[in-house]
């Protein structure tokens, strides 16, 4: 057997292995032999890390010594919502200067929710000669300056993608740092950008581009602008608008139409800030080849919701807000027949009532009349056990469920009992459900149903949950793919996160706030658990001025075998074996 | 992971000690299963609780879901009783509840902002109009923000005419915007709403400069004021 394994040259096993991309693939490969594992550890080209406190930028280079492209994972999810203070972490810093030195031939780097600076960018710009893709999630600490330095410097640059992430907006001039003779831009996502860009710079940059397919402009982006830009690149197979309104005028408005009506290959549209209906028809041309429509930023109605959606018969994608109404749902339900995925979002999510009729229904509705739905993000203020268990019998096939019932602790409204029959029948018929997010009135009976059905449940968003511990033992003790859990506002607390700490090790992150965890199950976590790093948030000062039995504020914790990070602010607490052993 | 793993993993100390205190079945809802020495946790996470506004006796299903939190007294009564009322206020903002990014937030709260001119002051301001409720709000935030420019000896924001006045230059600043049509209109006869929609900018013109060119065609006070074509006000 050893002898076959070995009968291959290096070369052709290298040939056999390039064909295998998957992460999990290509680690067990690595596990068959010592050549096996040297070969595909160098062949690896893509590294994923989703934490990137788990292991340390060393680590991966002396394991991985030829990597071309990384993605890496800072902040926890609930961050999104300010749940993390400022300074947590998430710095990418290290990273770059360590790939900087290690990895000259880098070409793309993918980041979500950390901290990169104008610095880092600079330097990401200068060191990588062939660097082509830079994708910014959810990020924070840059600036226009930094995006100047990287259109300056990066001549093979294909992907500019600042996905909602916090820019300053210095200037809007950083566009003109592109050289007149950089052609090769793909994919440019300025739609988070507050300030103007500088108008003449854009209409060059994507005229001189001929493979650009994906625009996202911002909201700064004026509507009589558009027509030009879209002349420029007909090609485009995904466009977001900038503000969607101008002054209603004929010639405007048959100049945009006829722009759009040019973009043969246009499948994605976002954008519509602002809108004035009277302008949408100009997208009417094309709504029959569209598979993602992004509307979740247009305050228009529901009449007008319908008009366009009712066109769009090729959606896969379709985010809205609660504008839609329950009517609008229906109409989609009858028209979209091919929609794989849901959001919608509340227009007034602090409102003391419901400001629109959209309710469980319209989710019943899209879940009776799109049978290739499998993903649904879905914020209303009303539900019932009766419309989960339909939508969970009318999809079994749904992978990600997220409801949001607006108000905390709200119960079926019908019979005003919980909701945990509901979820459960969501769990137990939707057998591929990788992700869930619970919200309204719940026990611990729900979680009692999700440890018992949700096998294949990779992460779990919980809030304003629960009765007792036992609701959170169910969970790790019977979801076995878990990856991510986070908790607010629970009354969970020690004793079934101690009884179930080896479970710890086998996910990727905990996150508990404003839950029953003492700072002593923390410390007897962290010194016991070495590969765990077990972090207090607190900005009250330091736990140790309150009795040990007092609930702390934030508790993160995740596996890692960097041990300690260096880069704690002040309200971050962690315990390992020397700090606990000091402390005793 | 079941919780009585095999003695090789290193976290099966912490479950035996964990386990022989802990006796974790199945029980109706309402019995107590906190041990001994919990109270100081409860009673931490109630103060929480109240920190977030969730013990807040404002509105009765803030306060049932303090108690569900607090596993007090749970029964099924107190939970129907309670929940599901909404509150006539608008309801207590908790941190990141619910789950809509800022991003989004900022997207939808519209952030209207508007250039500030005044006569004889050499810099514009921007304000965010939609941080305002109200004229009055707006007007005072105004006076605030030009301070700086006049020597300030009182003031006051009149009634009738919503005049701005520096007693001490003996100056009246008429504030006026510009609409989504082009015109120069007098702030406050129009709805706050309606003004918040149609302001493209704003003006503090003298009123010497005013009372030649504003053209008044019915009662002063619910009157718009509307430019005169041949007296064109600088646009900045």
């Amino acid at each position: 057997m050893q002898r076959m394994a070995c009968s291959f040259p290096d070369e052709v096993l290298e040939h056999v292995f390039s064909f295998v991309q998957c992460d999990n693939d290509r680690n067990a490969i690595s596990t068959v032999c010592k050549s096996w594992y040297k070969i595909e550890r160098w062949s690896r080209r893509r590294v994923f890390v989703g934490n990137c406190y788990a292991i340390s930028p060393d680590m991966v280079i002396r394991r991985f010594p030829d990597v071309r492209s990384i993605e890496l994972k800072g902040k926890p999810h609930f961050a999104d919502f300010n749940l993390v203070p400022d300074g947590w972490g998430g710095y990418v810093a290290p990273w770059i200067s360590a790939m900087a030195a290690a990895y000259p031939w880098l070409e793309e780097i993918r980041l979500k929710r950390m901290v990169i600076t104008d610095e880092n960018l600079e330097l990401i710009s200068k060191s990588f000669k062939n660097f082509k893709v830079l994708v910014l999630s959810s990020c924070e600490g840059f600036s226009t300056d930094g995006l100047a330095a990287i259109a300056a410097n990066c001549r093979n640059l294909r992907e500019l993608d600042l996905r909602e992430s916090e820019v300053e907006d210095l200037s809007g001039h950083w566009l003109k740092h592109f050289p007149d003779d950089y052609t090769s831009l793909v994919s440019l996502n300025i739609a988070c950008l507050g300030c103007e860009v500088s108008f003449s710079a854009l209409e060059r940059l994507v005229g001189r581009c001929p493979n650009l397919r994906t625009l996202r402009l911002n909201r700064a982006v004026p509507l009589d602008k558009l027509a030009n830009l879209l002349r420029r690149a007909p090609q485009l197979v995904e466009l977001g608008t900038g503000a969607y309104s101008s002054e209603l005028r004929p010639d405007v408005f048959s100049n945009l139409s006829g722009a759009f009506s040019g973009c043969k290959e246009l499948k994605s549209l976002s954008g519509f800030w602002d809108v004035v209906p009277g302008y949408l028809p100009a997208v009417y041309p094309i709504c029959c080849r569209l598979t993602t429509l992004n509307l979740s930023y247009a305050t228009i109605q529901s009449p007008d919701l319908i008009k366009l959606v009712g066109q769009c018969q090729n959606l896969q994608r379709l985010w809205v807000l609660d504008y839609i109404e329950d009517a609008g749902l229906d109409a989609v339900a009858a028209s979209c027949k091919d929609l794989r995925e849901l959001r919608v979002f509340p227009s007034d999510p602090y409102g003391p009532e419901p400001n629109v009729p959209l309710t469980e229904q319209g989710l019943v509705s899209i879940s009776e009349g799109c049978s290739k739905l499998q993903s649904v993000l879905y914020f209303c203020r009303q539900m019932s056990n009766a419309a989960l268990m339909t939508i969970a019998r009318n999809r079994p096939n749904m992978t990600r469920f997220r409801l949001c019932i607006i108000e905390p602790g709200t119960p079926d409204y019908l019979t005003l009992q919980p909701l945990d029959v509901g979820f459960g029948a969501i769990v137990e018929h939707c057998k591929d459900l990788q992700r869930l997010s619970l919200s309204g009135l719940l026990t611990d009976l729900v979680f009692e149903y999700i440890g018992t059905y949700a096998k294949k449940l990779e992460m779990l968003s919980v809030a304003f949950a629960g009765e007792s511990d036992l609701g959170l033992h169910h969970v790790l003790s019977g979801c076995e793919k878990l990856r991510k859990l986070e908790i607010r506002d629970c009354p969970f607390g020690d004793k079934a996160l101690l009884a179930n700490a080896a479970k710890l090790e086998t996910m990727r992150s905990l996150w508990m706030s404003s839950c029953s965890v003492t700072f002593g199950a923390c410390k007897l976590l962290g010194q016991k658990m070495p590969r765990l790093n077990v972090e207090v948030i607190d900005e009250r000062g330091t736990p140790d001025s309150r009795p040990e039995s007092c609930p702390i504020d934030k508790l993160y914790i995740y596996r890692t075998v960097a041990g300690s990070r260096f880069d704690m602010p002040g309200f971050v607490w962690t315990i390992d074996e020397d700090s606990a052993m000091r402390l005793s | 992971m079941p919780p009585d793993t095999t003695s090789e993993s290193p976290g099966s100390d912490v479950t035996s000690t964990v386990f022989k205190d802990t006796e974790l079945t199945l029980g109706l809802p309402g019995e107590a299963r906190f041990s001994g020495g919990k109270t100081c946790s409860k009673r931490g996470f109630i103060e929480r609780s109240m920190d977030l506004n969730l013990g807040d006796s404002s509105s009765s299903s803030s306060q049932t879901r303090g108690k569900i939190l607090a596993g007090q007294d749970f029964s099924s009564e107190s939970l129907v009783s309670g929940a599901g009322k909404p509150s006539a206020a608008k309801r207590q903002e908790v941190v990141g509840w619910p789950p809509v990014r800022s991003l989004r937030k900022r997207a939808l709260e519209g952030c209207k902002y508007v250039k500030v001119a005044v006569d004889g002051a050499p810099y514009l301001r921007k304000v965010d109009l939609e941080i305002y409720n109200s004229y009055q709000e707006l007007l005072r935030a105004l006076e605030q923000m030009f301070m700086t420019c006049f020597a300030i000896r009182g003031n006051y924001v009149g009634e009738g005419g919503r005049k701005v006045m520096y007693p001490m230059k003996e100056m009246e600043y008429v504030p006026t915007y510009e609409d989504k049509d082009g015109d120069w209109m007098l702030v406050g006869d129009v709805p706050w709403k309606m003004f918040l929609e149609s302001c493209k900018r704003i003006r503090l013109m003298k009123s010497s400069e005013a009372v030649g060119t504003l053209a008044p065609r019915t009662h002063p006070r619910s009157c718009t004021y509307e430019v005169a074509a041949d007296q064109q006000l600088k646009a900045r």
